[in-house]
């Protein structure tokens, strides 16, 4: 149960289309992430999804009914909103129970659900305090709460994550992950952070300026981009791009190189170059080259801990069988 | 935000406040144009016909008119000038440091609250009678003349009274305004070792001068039709008559419908013109 | 500012400040005091000020002459009524402009605040006589109707902005929630803004309270309400200060008092969000 289906959805709003027809289908059970720079319409898309905008045309269908035309409320579905949205006049229990309540559930039934989603979130504590008195982490999971009680057909997040500090977020990911597995209800996720994307995602699909550019799984995106934009987007350091010379040898307009397929050799290599900033992370260190004669900065990760000084001279080795290359419209070859 | 579902239940939901206010604004603005161009006395024979721009013209040309119009400007200039200039200097006083703040701007808000009737009546009677009058009192024992107010200085006792009740309006806003005023901008021009007086001439007036515009302008659509204030002092004897006082005595006194209501178009138009300004001021902070 | 301000200087605010608040007060402590006074103490030469005889009798003289307690009962229905009955018909409009607004709401917003500029004046005799022909003449139901279409606008506008400070998200994760517009204003907006609902109440209630146009011309002596019962002290007969001071501090005291509580949002809705 919660299978998503867009048929041509297009959005405009006044005489901007923000969402061009579009075609995606997201299959029972499946996380699905949205990844895409800011404006490019994630929430948008995924407010369509949820009925809180209308469709301007084409027509969106959950578990094979058109929802096309149901109001958010009759859609089945639960939403997390970046601001967590809870209603701040209302302790975490009557927040949880908003839902059931609305539902017309029976008062036994509403505390029972709320009882058991609060063991498996963690808030048993916490149950009569009002949201204004919980750490961001803990309105989170208030906020999932809300959600999961319904029972929905799928989750819908926006960007649930962001205003949490890094090692909360860290954390958060894992919880949601784990819910995940343990309901395996759709969820759909949006988020403009690709490590969010590639971690948590059994599917995701990077959206740019309201088009679709590539959906696969994360290995995939990340193995085979379809074009320079995903290439650039999916990846952390980003793909190093070379254009010239050293592309149309390889019969390519552009080639893309990752850091970590670039070897690194203070003696010898295919390339050469000026050590700027390195970046050491103890398990990694990101070096930027400069003055490879290759256009830009080069970017490369070396593991463990490696001993160049800032100006040293550095020689870099591209590891063959790992270059993208792209043709003059950016498209993969 | 908006799905058309949201949109038609906005629409039904604003329908009867849209429905009450066009019913409130159309039908009297209509029956009042309507009876401004007739000749019509309820007590004196009731409609007696069309008389076109005759209502208007009468209107103007009587004798009242330009004198109550003088009044009129007299009045709300007067008020606004008091209540603008002790207000900009008593919200300066009130925001500097000071024990009891709170419990000042209490007595200094209080008349706000007063209702029209119960404080013309009080200054009237309490203070400016000539004989018993805690005014009169001051006068004498200062040895001067005890002045009769209400009929010597019409003008100038209806001017104090509603200053007295304006004044906490003016300086409520001005302080509020003055407290936002970012004190990082004052320091600044301390530092650069700006006198007292630059500062309240290049920083402070200029932080004030949007609140003086609104204040000046909600003042100026308030007094225009001030009436109680009026009503239950001098009546409009003594050259005390305003122009929607000599209105409502057309209409209410004489029923003289026909002529009150071409005072009232009058009135209407002046009104709005006032308050095209005050929208486009508040308007502007509606895009923010 | 946390700076140190020499406190020679802040006794001279203080002292300046207490003295011109006092000056501005004195008309109604005076009134006050003069109420517990006998007539012949009110007009007394030199004035009294604290040491005369208290006494209560002016209160009992003026609830005998002229039953306050009805004018106030009056005062109470007008001002409540027609607050409260603004208020149910502004929640709605408010929550639209607010969270469903379009092209035209600021518009719209705009020429409701403008009918609260039309003068009273302009229109008294269409209404009067329309008050006639619907028997509303001195009826408490004809002013509540009347004082609520004029604070109507009022209400609306401080109702729009304290709304527009409640983030769209909570009401679109109720309607998510399932919840139906009813439940969503019900149980989500008007909660979340009952302190802007409360400070409208109040400064509406104040402004109808106090409001002594309509409430002069469309009464008599049924549903006349404090702003007329005090209009009827306007003819003097014989001494009577102390009666008029009794009578205008039962007038004035239930909304200074609660003027004083609402002193804040009072600039926020006489200026109608303009200065904050
Ligand atoms: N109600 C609206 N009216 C007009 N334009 C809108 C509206 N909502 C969004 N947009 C526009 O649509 C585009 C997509 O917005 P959207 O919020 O979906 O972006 P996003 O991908 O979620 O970005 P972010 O990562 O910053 O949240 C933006 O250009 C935005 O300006
Ligand atoms: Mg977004």
């Amino acid at each position: 149960m919660g299978q998503i289906i867009l048929n041509q959805v297009r959005k405009t709003f006044g005489d901007v289309e923000v969402i061009p027809p579009l075609d995606l289908t997201i299959n029972d059970g499946e996380f699905c992430v949205f990844v895409g720079p800011s404006g490019c319409g994630k929430s948008t898309l995924l407010r369509l999804i949820a009925g809180l905008e209308d469709v301007t045309s084409g027509d969106i269908s959950i578990d094979g009914q058109s929802a096309t035309e149901l109001p958010p409320a009759k859609r089945g579905l639960a939403m997390v909103f970046q601001s967590y949205a809870l209603y701040p006049h209302m302790s975490v229990r009557k927040n949880i129970a908003f839902p059931l309540r609305m539902a017309g559930l029976p008062k036994d039934e509403i505390e029972k659900r709320v009882t058991n989603a609060a063991s498996v979130l963690n808030l048993t504590d916490y149950l009569d305090r009002r949201p204004g008195q919980l750490s961001g982490g803990q309105r989170q999971r208030v906020a999932i709460g809300r959600a999961i009680v319904r029972e929905p057909a799928a989750f819908l997040f926006d960007e649930p994550l962001s205003n949490l500090d890094a090692a909360l977020r860290v954390g958060m990911r894992l919880e949601i992950s784990e819910l995940h597995k343990r309901l395996s209800t759709t969820m759909i996720y949006v988020t403009h952070d690709q490590v969010e994307a590639m971690t948590m995602a059994d599917k995701i699909v990077v959206l740019r300026a309201g088009n679709i550019e590539q959906v696969g799984s994360p290995l995939e995106l990340y193995k085979a981009p379809r074009n320079t934009f995903v290439a650039g987007f999916i990846g952390s350091p980003k793909m190093n791009f070379i254009q010239g010379e050293q592309a149309s040898a390889l019969g390519a307009d552009t080639i893309g190189i990752r850091p970590e397929h670039i070897d690194v050799s203070d003696t010898q290599g295919q390339w050469s170059g000026r050590v700027g900033v390195s970046e050491h992370l103890g398990s990694d260190t990101f070096i930027h080259v400069h003055d490879t004669g290759l256009g830009d900065t080069i970017t490369v990760r070396a593991a463990g801990e490696v001993d160049f000084k800032h100006g040293d001279t550095i020689h870099l080795t591209p590891r063959a069988d790992q270059i993208h290359k792209f043709d003059a419209q950016g498209l993969r070859i | 935000m908006a799905t058309q579902h949201s949109r038609t239940a906005a629409r039904i939901m604003m329908a009867p406040a849209v429905t009450l206010l066009l019913g409130w604004m159309l039908v009297p603005l209509i029956m009042t144009l309507y009876f401004s161009f007739k000749k019509y006395l309820p007590l004196r024979g009731g409609d007696l016909g069309w008389v076109g721009f005759d209502n208007y013209v009468r209107f103007v040309s009587s004798s009242a008119f330009w004198p109550s119009v003088t009044a009129t400007l007299i009045i709300v200039g007067g008020v606004l000038l008091i209540t603008i200039c002790f207000g900009v200097l008593l919200a300066i006083l009130l925001d500097q440091p000071m024990w009891g703040q709170g419990i000042v701007r209490i007595l200094i808000i209080a008349p706000f609250f007063v209702m029209p009737t119960v404080s013309s009546l009080v200054w009237k009677n309490m203070f400016m009678d000539p004989n018993y009058g805690l005014l009169s009192y001051l006068w004498e024992f200062f040895g001067a003349e005890p002045i009769q107010w209400m009929s010597q200085a019409a003008l100038p006792s209806i001017i104090i009274i509603v200053s007295w009740q304006w004044l906490p309006f003016a300086t409520l806003i001005l302080l509020t305004a003055i407290q936002s005023l970012d004190s990082e901008q004052l320091e600044a021009s301390e530092m650069d070792g700006a006198s007292t007086l630059r500062r309240f001439w290049h920083i402070i007036l200029p932080h004030l001068s949007r609140a003086i515009t609104v204040v000046l302008l909600i003042q100026t659509i308030f007094l225009l039709s001030i009436f109680a204030e009026i009503f239950v002092t001098t009546g409009g004897a003594f050259g005390s008559k305003t122009l929607s006082y000599l209105i409502f005595q057309r209409v209410l006194e004489s029923q003289n419908v026909g002529l009150g209501s071409a005072g009232g178009v009058y009135a209407i138009i002046l009104a709005n013109i006032v308050a095209i300004f005050l929208m486009r001021i508040v308007g502007k902070n509606l895009d923010n | 500012m946390a700076r140190a301000v020499s406190s020679r200087r802040k006794s001279i605010n203080t002292a300046l400040a207490w003295g011109i608040g006092l000056i501005i007060f004195f008309p109604i402590l005076w009134t006050i005091l003069t109420s517990f006074k006998t007539e012949g103490q009110a007009i007394a030469d030199p004035p009294v000020f604290l040491f005369f005889d208290w006494t209560l009798e002016n209160y009992s003289i003026v609830q005998d002459r002229s039953d306050y307690m009805r004018y106030l009962w009056n005062s109470v229905i007008i001002a409540g009524g027609s607050t409260l009955l603004g208020i149910i018909i502004a929640v709605p409009a408010a929550w639209s402009m607010a969270f469903v607004p379009s092209k035209r709401t600021k518009d719209i917003l705009m020429w409701m605040l403008s009918t609260k500029m039309l003068p009273a004046v302009g229109v008294l005799y269409p209404i009067y006589l329309l008050f006639i022909k619907l028997g509303l003449l001195d009826s408490l139901f004809g002013l509540v109707i009347v004082l609520m279409l004029i604070n109507l606008p009022i209400i609306i506008w401080m109702l729009y902005t304290y709304f527009k400070e409640i983030p769209g998200e909570i009401l679109e994760a109720a309607r998510m929630d399932g919840a139906s517009l009813k439940s969503e204003i019900l149980y989500v907006l008007t909660p979340m803004a009952i302190p802007g609902i409360a400070s409208t109440i109040l400064l509406n209630v104040i402004l109808a309270w106090n409001e002594a146009f309509w409430t002069l011309n469309l009464t008599a002596a049924k549903a006349g309400p404090l702003t007329a019962f005090i209009a009827s002290y306007s003819s003097p007969e014989g001494l009577f200060y102390a009666k008029l001071s009794a009578a205008s501090t039962m007038a004035i005291a239930p909304i200074l008092i609660l003027g004083w509580f609402s002193q804040k949002q009072l600039v926020r809705g006489l200026t109608f969000g303009a200065v904050k």
